[in-house]
């Protein structure tokens, strides 16, 4: 590929090819980066629905807001440490499916609030494993056996309930979905800001997260530097089973019921959301905080053009565009300043 | 390292093996249904799998430049939908036309995936992500959400794929005369050729002065020009043209081109690895309601069908000098 090179590069300008000492850059560099341009175009997005909407400030009105991104982005977080590793899962929104299925399934054997979400959350992390495991063990890329249990999860989810819904769960397990923890803090934002703390620390702050980091910018490097890579991007894997399944418990306690279409299409949404917080989708660099932001920015501007009455399918030329361009034109950007430094040199 | 176990010289022609596989697979169910072996019934299926079988073939090559298209579905339906309408406005177009316009504008919309994988170098995969969401909200915006039903069509509109020509539909003809084009494409041309050469090894491929991107642009003209292609087909063979068009479908043609044995990975695979595994598909879905098994069932066979398959081409892919200049390059 021509552009092999320019692509090799991480997005952000956070981890340069030689790391410095210290991360912390002049106030120039800080203001570049994709976080603080992310910020920029969420202030404009709330903004804008302030001016769209006189109900939009409303306190309840934001805290609606939040649930229709929550879920997904409890599996971004994950997901942003797979794709910073160099892989990806394309099976979590049907990792959800069969994971609603069995606790919708579960439910008709009388099994009560508690245990519906362990039994979610334990078919996630199944799940999760499997797709590592395969991957791990022989060696295929991550894309392809992701494409194949896509359709095998949501095929099994499809085979227990065909054309059937599984409803009536029991009311108290609404509380996961729909409950609010404090005022107008509904429960699932508040799980959603916790685990986004847990994962910045994780990923930033321990030996974990730096070893990420090392898998993706170099997998062989990092195994010759004793990095032990399978064992923990089969760990990656199993984390996002986990997480979608988090996400099935929280999305089928908040619509109530399970069909084996549940979840259609969420794992372009998922991977946008991370792709859009500066994760380079070849793996090596991102930070929790600009998917933080990207999930708000996605959030916002999909609330504001539902107050706007446009219709989910308009909105996805929208998220299309949106992940082109934000991915383009870094690129566009980075190789115009290298023609404009090759134009100096040669002048002066 | 040549496998030598009788096993291991089986699944390197994987073609023939997967042929095998399908002829298994016909005389299983031609015992429980006899009905299902007749030569008409057969011609009906394979009808029913030949969109499938040209585009498996033309993702083909996209994967082998190591690229991924997976707005193919999308561009079906938004080229199905502009065709229809252009066919309610003009009713009097002759389906030829019609048949040349689908492909015109199934290469536009190729094309705009190839200049963003070529010239801008965005990954393919986060290109045609977004495109699909894209052209599949075109639909949407050009149709306003309203179906384009068969009364509103033209019957020459709705003919042409259904015409029959020695036993088979002008369909499966059309199929057949893709599959036999891209192999003469892929087996005696230059860029044919090159095309190998590019997703084999893309620096060796710079070295001997092949330009990549160019290689990756042209499949993915051709695999949007056989998408737009069947984006007419589609609509005319079902008779209606709505948003929700072969929704999802880009997956089953990746699956077909992973059964076939083409490489994820680039530069290996044949036309015929990818016709079979579009046959083999095809063939699943036809059998599954005469063998009594609800149709439910299918997802979850094509899925862990691609799940063995990835594993099976991985143990036969692992050739010494491939893997260790694959891994220098990284």
């Amino acid at each position: 590929m021509m552009n092999e090179e320019v692509l090799k590069q991480p997005m952000t300008q956070e981890f340069p090819k030689e790391l410095p000492n210290s991360l912390n850059g002049d106030l120039r560099s800080k203001l570049m980066r994709w976080e603080t341009l992310l910020m920029v175009f969420v202030a404009i997005a709330f903004f804008t629905n302030t001016q769209i909407s006189p109900y939009f400030l409303d306190p309840w009105s934001l805290s609606d807001a939040t649930f229709n991104f929550t879920e997904k982005a409890i599996i971004a977080l994950p997901m942003a440490l797979l794709i910073i590793a160099r892989d990806i899962d394309l099976s979590v929104a049907s990792t959800i499916a069969l994971a609603s299925v069995a606790m919708g399934f579960a439910n008709t054997m009388g099994a009560g609030p508690i245990e519906l979400a362990l039994i979610g959350m334990a078919v996630g992390t199944v799940a999760g494993f499997v797709n590592g495991w395969i991957i791990t063990k022989f060696d295929i890329p991550a894309i392809v056996v992701t494409i194949g249990t896509m359709s095998l999860y949501r095929g099994i989810a499809y085979i227990v309930l065909g054309d059937d819904v599984y409803r009536s769960y029991p009311s108290d397990f609404a509380f996961f979905g729909q409950g609010y923890v404090w005022g107008v803090l509904s429960f699932e934002f508040v799980l959603f800001l916790g685990l986004a703390i847990v994962f910045g620390i994780l990923l930033h702050k321990t030996t974990f997260g730096r070893r990420v980091y090392a898998i993706g910018n170099n997998p062989t490097a990092a195994l010759f530097s004793g990095i032990n890579v399978k064992r923990h991007r089969l760990f990656l894997f199993t984390l996002v089973g986990l997480f979608a399944g988090v996400a099935a418990v929280l999305l089928t306690s908040r619509i109530g019921s399970t069909r084996p279409s549940i979840a259609m299409g969420w794992e372009l949404e998922v991977i946008t959301m991370v792709v859009l917080g500066g994760v380079n989708i070849l793996g090596g660099a991102g930070s929790i905080v600009g998917v933080f932001i990207a999930v708000f920015l996605m959030g916002l501007v999909t609330f504001g053009m539902g107050l706007m009455n446009v219709p989910g399918i308009v909105m996805s030329i929208f998220t299309g565009f949106l992940l082109i361009l934000v991915i383009g034109t870094p690129i566009i950007w980075r190789r115009f300043l290298t023609v404009r430094k090759m134009r100096s040199k040669s002048g002066g | 390292m040549k496998n030598t176990s009788f096993f291991g010289k089986l699944i390197s022609h994987r073609e023939w093996l997967l042929g095998a596989i399908i002829v298994l697979m016909l005389v299983g169910v031609g015992y429980t249904a006899p009905f299902f072996v007749t030569p008409s019934n057969l011609a009906e299926a394979f009808d029913d799998t030949s969109i499938l079988i040209m585009l498996a073939c033309a993702q083909m090559l996209v994967i082998l430049t190591r690229c991924i298209d997976l707005s193919v579905a999308s561009n079906i339906a938004l080229t199905g939908m502009c065709v229809a309408l252009f066919n309610v406005a003009y009713p009097e177009t002759p389906a030829l036309v019609t048949l040349i316009l689908s492909i015109g504008i199934g290469i536009v919309l190729g094309a705009f995936n190839g200049v963003l994988v070529w010239l801008v170098g965005i990954p393919s995969i986060v290109v045609t992500l977004g495109t699909m969401s894209v052209y599949r909200g075109f639909v949407f915006l050009l149709s306003d959400g309203e179906w384009v039903n068969a009364h509103e069509m033209t019957p020459q509109f709705l003919a042409l794929p259904r015409a029959t020509f020695l036993d088979l539909t002008v369909l499966s003809w059309i199929a057949i005369a893709v599959t036999l084009a891209l192999f003469v494409f892929t087996r005696f041309t230059k860029t044919g050729l090159s095309i190998f050469a590019v997703g084999g090894n893309p620096k060796a491929a710079v070295y001997s002065g092949l330009n990549v991107g160019k290689h990756q642009f042209i499949t993915f003209c051709i695999s949007g020009a056989v998408a737009g292609m069947c984006g007419y087909l589609w609509v005319s063979r079902y008779a209606v043209a709505y948003v929700e068009v072969a929704l999802a479908f880009e997956l089953q043609v990746v699956a077909a081109c992973v059964i076939g044995g083409i490489s994820i990975a680039g530069g290996i695979g044949t036309i015929w690895g990818a016709a079979l595994g579009a046959i083999f598909l095809g063939l699943i879905k036809n059998a599954l309601p005469v063998i009594g098994i609800s149709p439910f069932w299918q997802l979850a066979i094509s899925g862990l069908v691609i799940v063995l398959a990835v594993i099976i081409n991985s143990r036969s892919e692992k050739r010494g000098g491939r893997r260790i200049l694959r891994e220098a390059h990284q």
